[in-house]
Order: C-alpha cells, then structure tokens, then sequence
C-alpha cells in the first residue's frame, strides 16, 4: 500500500502498540505530527518541555513494561531529549525517541535546526538510526522497538529527516528483524546454574543482593519464591526497589552510600553475595576492597559486559534475570536443598533492631523524615506509584517509604536527574491510570521542570507534588556542612520563592502549605483526595542530614550519623553466632 | 600487552565513529587501527592494536559486543596470526647517498615507489619489529615525511576448521 514515510511511522507505532506518545512539535516533524492528527489509539501528550517529554516516556515504560514513545523535532527539541535518553540509559528503560531532522540535501550544512542529533546520542543510547530512505522506516522502526524492549533494555533514538517522512513508500509489515549483531543471552548457563544452587544450599550467610533487572524481566514472582524456598535475606538497590516486598521479614533494606546500616553490614558479613540484575554501583559498593570481602559472589546479569567489571566474581552467569533465578530455584528443588539460614537472619534481624533508620522529632518543625512517613502511612492500602526528584528527597523516600509491588517506584537511578519526578508522575500515571501517583520533591528539584504542572492540569492527571521544602538545594548543603567547612556556596534556595501554592494555583492545579507537624497530615490528605493534579508545599526542618552516610570512597560498614555503632566487625555477636550454627 | 584485536562489524555508516567513541569514551586507548571490506562487501574487518591488561580487554569485548553493528571480536594469538602493516617513507636522499638508501630498502624487500630531485620514497610492508628496524635505520638520512596504515592482520590458516 502506497503511504507517505511518516504515515508508515504511525502505522508502526499502532502496531507496536503504542497507546501514548509524549512529544512537542517543530517545522521538520511537522508531517509526522499530521499524520498523527487523527491516528487512531494513540494519545498525544503535549508536554511543556521535551525533557519532560522524555522523562514521562521512561516513566511510563517503567510502570507499564512497554516501551515509552517520544517524537520531537530536530535541532533544540531533540537536544532538549539529551538529559532524559541519558536518564533512560543510565537505568535500563526502553524508550523510542524519535526526532526530526532536517532535509537529507542540507545534512552537514549547518541548516536551521539541524543538529548531528546520531552523533550526540551515540554514548547514551542503546542503538540509533539516521533514516535516509523511506523505504527502510518498516524494519527500522521493528529493530529499534525490539532493541529497545529486549536484552538490556535501553533508549533507542530514530532521526528522520523531513524528506523522508515526506516521501513515498510501498508499506508493508516488517516479517521479523534481522540483526546479525545483537542476539542477547535469555538462559542461563545450566553448569553454571547449577554452580549458584550448590553454593546457596550451602551458604550459612546467603545474600541476595537485587537490582532493576528483576523489574525489567518481570521476576518479582521467581524472586520471592527463590527467597521463601531457600529463607535468604534480601537487599534491593534503589533501581531494584519493588522487586521485593519492603514489608517482608526477608526483605533487609537498600545497601549503599545512605542505605541502612544493618543492610550494609549484612553486605559485609555475607559469604555469599547473589547480584541479580545489579551493576555493583559505586554508589552501592563504597570502597570496592572492602565490599562484601567475606563472600563468594554470583552475578545474574543480561549484559555480560557488567559481569566482573566492577567486581571480580566466583559464579558469573548472563541471562535473563527471571529465566536465571527460576533455573537456581528449580535446581535448588532438585537438590532437596534446605534453608540453613535461620542463625544468620537471627543476626540480621538484631542488627535490624539495633540500626533502624532514626531521626530527632520535633513538636514545632516538621521533619523531612516525618513528611514521608506520614505519606507512607496517608496511602496504606490505596494503589500507589511514587517517584521521586534528587536529592535528600529521593533519600529520604528510599529510607521511609515501604515499596511493595513492582513497578511501583519510579527514581532516577544512575544519572541522578534533579526534574526528573513531576515529568515521570506524569509518565505513571498514564501508565497507571487508577493508581495514586505520589512526587516527593525537593524545592530544587521541582523548579526543573515545573512547567509540566500545565501537563498535569491539561491533562487531567491528578498527580500529587509533595515538596520537602527546605529552602536549600539540601544534599549539595550537607555534602558542604560535612565536606566543606559549612561553605554553603550557591546551595542556598529561598523557601517562599516561588510560592508553590500560588504557582500549582496559576497552573489551575490546586495548592497547600503546611508549616507545622499540625497542619501536615490535613494537606496532605486534602492533596490526595483532590480530583486533580496537586502540590504540598510542606516547609521541612531547613538543616537535617540524611544519616547514615558512607563518606565518598568509604567503606560501607564505616558509616556517619544514625545510631551509634562501630564496624561490624565490632558489633557481631560472635557468641551469638556460635550458639546458632554450632 | 598489546592486543590485536580482529573485529567484524556491519558495513554501514557510523560504525567507525561508534567504535571509535566506545573506545575514547572507556578510557581504551588505540594503538593502531585499520578497516576495510571482507570477501563478503557488507560486511567491514576493523583490526584495532590496543594496549590492555587482561581485564580491561575483557571489558573492551564485552563492550564492542554490546554494539548492535558488531557481529564478531578475535583476539588475535600473537603466534598464530599475520600481521602487516603498510609504510611510506619519504628520506632526503642527496644524489650520493641514494645508493645506500636503495640498499637498505633492497635489503628489508622494500620498494622504491618515487625518486625526486632530493628525496627518495620508499614503500614497505612488513610486521612491527621490521618496520621499525628499518626506519631506524632510515632516521640517519632524515625522514621527511612518513604515513602508515595502521596493521593488518588475519589468524593462521592452521587455525581453520
Ligand atoms: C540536573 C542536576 N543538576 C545538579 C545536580 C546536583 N544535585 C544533586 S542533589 C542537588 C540538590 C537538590 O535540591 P532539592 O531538589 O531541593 O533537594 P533536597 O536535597 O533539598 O531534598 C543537586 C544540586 C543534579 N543531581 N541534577
Ligand atoms: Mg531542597
């Protein structure tokens, strides 16, 4: 059937699926937004900004487990999606950006808005295409959804200049893709397998330590019955958070540089670490010396290349996340093998109660700590997805509030993307219609893509912005309190400019201030009810520290702040060890 | 350890600058690198000289592999490949000294491709060791100008199935 280039592109998108796309038009992409004009079951969301754009396409991948849609025009507005691929690349989310670009005859002459978008996207995406024939939009678009979705997942940007999407094409569906190169690993090595089930049945102090790639290949399911079979305690990474239920007495926190105590100190005992889906983070592993010195380490990973990089390891085995654990479980099974780890999760459960999270309350001001807990509890039982901005904020929320359910937690993980949250509430919630969609936001963070409160009210998406309003860019602040003689350079932000109420007011959405612990939980509750998107502007404690901390380059046992505590080494009850086993 | 790494890729655009900024950006620094098509003209041999300890290496593999255009990386075993590498050299060469020169190059099976009124240039093929005994040799003369191409190379034959 005879079609034009970018009526090709949406009949691509319908048949990938693809119910919503994020975008923001400009004169090269200008046929590709007519042809969307009416295209049937696709929603487009306008956003104010392509960041935004982007931000909510990973979002909504993340919620959703389908691949997040952006299309934007060449030169600024695809420059403009730099910050949200990179984000996207960073932790593993499937999104298709596409871009417009200029004519194929003016490529390379500096035309207007032409800008080498291929070429800046090279490090931060998982593939990219330039198209420069109509007749190649049917398979490329195939591969890059399929590249995108499958493997490590990741950000795959199509340019297609005005030409081409102008152009004539014979459409047909692409029969399969073809790519010689790119054939990723699912099953896991079955001698290998077997390796990782042998040392488990015999570890005494067996660790799982699991990340985003049990989200993305759907193995929440696999991981808990692996966890119930064979009783081992679980650490889930900020990127993992929701691959294991927060309330579950297996469930032991999220290690790293403000992860708990008795998580890191479950890390450093271990003699057997089981990575899945991780990269060994440096904001996880500390001093890489001391990480987990005691313990043999399996490492389940889809991407070879993250196996051994950062961490030499015992037992490496690529493959799918879900697939590899099912293979350990079924193996364990077939081993008979028994849970040994009743006197280690005697250990960890004392460390538990001896170093949980801790904060000073106030009757005057309100915690940060608080505010999250009081979300924590405002939302108990009602189906909700959090994100979260940067910063002590996103902290705070990784230490306070109780992930349950898989993609449920939205966070930008790897790059650290202040803006991210209001964007990705977004995303999720229109990936997640009925499901109550939380921000926690810093008063920095927010101002980054605050436009997108025009999004949200447009839109009609009731998002709820919950600011820890501190009037400091408040991590920036206490890395300078701790590391920098209290120099507050350029960290300091005033907490009544703007006026968030005034501003969620001018984006007709509704807002509230709180500025005492009294009038905290009416706001927040008046916030969540309300049938529309909505800030709390909650005036925080202006100076707290997220405690506990592992300085940069420390070891994570050595950790400032929270209760007192020395190395583990001092603080393992050797008695108590020796009663157990022995 | 220097490493010659053989590696297949797609012949398409761009893949010499996604190799290439893979490598600035990790950090892996190349020695040499050259490419050209294969008996078969999709696809492209890029045959990259990088100095590696074991791990690194691993990860530079494990890296190229995670391009979608790259379809196979060897690192080549230093006793069972071939390797050339292709040199202009451009020596002053004063009309009484050209015989000796001509001599050097007869004896490394080098080539005269150009005489000018006071240069002589001089093609030469070879492995690294003779190549760069030849130019040392070369430098009393005075080099004026010199361009290689970077090596070649391809495992043995023995080593075919
Ligand atoms: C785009 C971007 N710029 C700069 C930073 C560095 N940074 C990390 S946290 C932070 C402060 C965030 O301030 P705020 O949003 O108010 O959060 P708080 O720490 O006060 O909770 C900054 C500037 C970043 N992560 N992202
Ligand atoms: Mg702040």
């Amino acid at each position: 059937m005879k079609m034009t280039g970018a009526q090709a592109m949406v009949r691509l998108l319908q048949k990938e699926g693809v119910e919503v796309v994020f975008g923001y038009p400009g004169g090269v992409v200008l046929p590709l937004f007519d042809a969307l004009y009416e295209a049937e079951g696709i929603r487009v969301i306008l956003t104010r900004h392509e960041q935004g754009a982007t931000h909510a396409a990973d979002a909504y991948a993340r919620v959703t487990g389908k691949p997040g849609v952006v299309i934007v025009t060449s030169g600024p507005g695809a420059a403009n999606t730099v910050t949200g691929i990179a984000n996207a690349y960073m932790d593993s989310v499937p999104i298709v950006v596409i871009t417009g670009q200029v004519a194929t005859h003016v490529l390379g002459t500096d035309a207007f808005q032409e800008t080498d978008i291929t070429g800046i996207t090279i490090p931060i995406t998982k593939h990219n295409y330039l198209v420069d024939d109509p007749a190649d939009i049917p398979s490329i678009m195939a591969e890059a959804f399929h590249i995108a979705s499958t493997g490590r997942p990741g950000p795959v940007l199509i340019d297609l200049p005005v030409d081409v999407s102008r152009g004539e094409i014979d459409f047909t569906y692409p029969e399969r893709v073809n790519l010689p190169g790119y054939k990723p690993t699912v099953k896991g090595h079955a001698k290998q397998v077997h390796q990782a089930a042998a040392l488990i049945a015999k570890a005494r102090k067996p660790l799982l330590y699991v990340g985003g790639g049990v989200l993305s290949s759907n193995g929440a399911k696999e991981l808990k019955e692996l966890a119930e079979l064979m009783q081992l305690p679980v650490v889930t990474t900020l990127m993992g958070k929701g691959a294991f239920p927060e309330d579950h007495h297996l469930f032991v926190g999220m290690p790293g540089m403000h992860g708990g105590k008795f998580t890191n100190y479950a890390i450093t005992e271990t003699d057997l670490l089981l990575g899945v889906g991780v990269r060994f983070d440096d904001r996880v592993t500390g001093k890489l010396a001391t990480f987990a010195s005691k313990a043999k380490v399996v490492h389940v990973d889809v991407d070879p290349a993250e196996i051994g990089k950062n961490r030499p390891v015992d037992v490496p085995i690529v493959g799918d996340a879900r697939a590899v654990i099912s293979a350990i479980t079924a193996e364990l099974r077939k081993m008979n093998a028994e849970p040994r780890t009743d006197a280690w999760m005697h250990v960890i459960d004392d460390w538990r109660a001896r170093y949980p999270f801790h904060y000073h309350t106030s009757e005057t001001a309100i915690m940060p700590q608080y505010v999250v807990e009081r979300v924590r509890e405002l939302t108990k039982g009602r189906p909700t997805v959090f994100t979260t901005e940067v910063g002590q904020n996103q902290m705070w929320a990784c230490q306070y509030l109780r992930i349950t359910e898989p993609r449920t937690w939205v966070s930008s993980g790897g790059l650290g993307t202040m803006g991210f949250g209001l964007p990705a509430a977004i995303g999720a919630q229109l990936g997640r219609p009925d499901h109550l969609v939380i921000d926690i936001a810093g008063d920095g963070s927010i101002q980054m893509n605050s436009q997108e409160l025009a999004t949200a009210a447009i839109n009609k998406l009731p998002v709820k912005v919950v600011i820890l309003n501190n009037g400091y860019l408040g991590m920036v602040r206490q890395w300078q309190e701790l590391f920098y003689e209290h120099r507050y350079s350029s960290s300091t932000l005033p907490q009544d400019c703007p006026d968030f109420v005034k501003l969620a007011e001018a984006y007709g959405c509704f807002g509230i201030r709180a500025t005492t612990p009294a009038e905290l939980d009416d706001a927040l509750v008046a916030a969540f009810a309300y049938d529309g998107p909505a800030i709390v502007d909650v005036r925080v404690e202006r100076e707290e520290n997220v405690f506990p901390m592992v300085a940069p380059g420390g070891s994570i046992d050595e950790m400032l702040g929270g209760i007192p505590g020395g190395p583990v080494s001092e603080m393992l009850d050797e008695e108590l060890f020796e009663e157990v086993w022995e | 350890m220097k490493h010659t790494l053989s590696v297949l890729v797609e012949n398409k655009p761009g893949v010499l600058t996604r190799v290439a900024s893979l490598f600035a950006r990790r950090g892996f620094n190349i020695d040499s690198l050259a490419v050209g098509t294969t008996e078969d003209p999709t696809i492209s041999r890029m045959t990259i000289v990088v100095s590696a300890d074991e791990t690194a290496l691993e990860q530079i593999t494990k890296q190229l592999y995670k391009l979608i255009n790259v379809l196979k990386v060897q690192d080549l075993d230093p006793e069972e490949m071939i390797d050339r590498e292709l040199v202009l050299y451009k020596v002053s060469a004063a009309p009484e000294r050209r015989h000796e020169i001509i001599e050097i190059a007869n004896v490394f099976r080098a080539k005269i491709v150009d005489v000018g009124r006071a240069s002589l240039t001089i093609e030469a093929t070879g492995t690294g060791d003779k190549l760069a005994a030849m130019e040392d040799l070369l430098r009393a003369y005075g080099i004026k100008e010199l361009a290689r191409t970077g090596k070649i190379a391809l495992a043995r034959g023995s080593r075919d199935a």
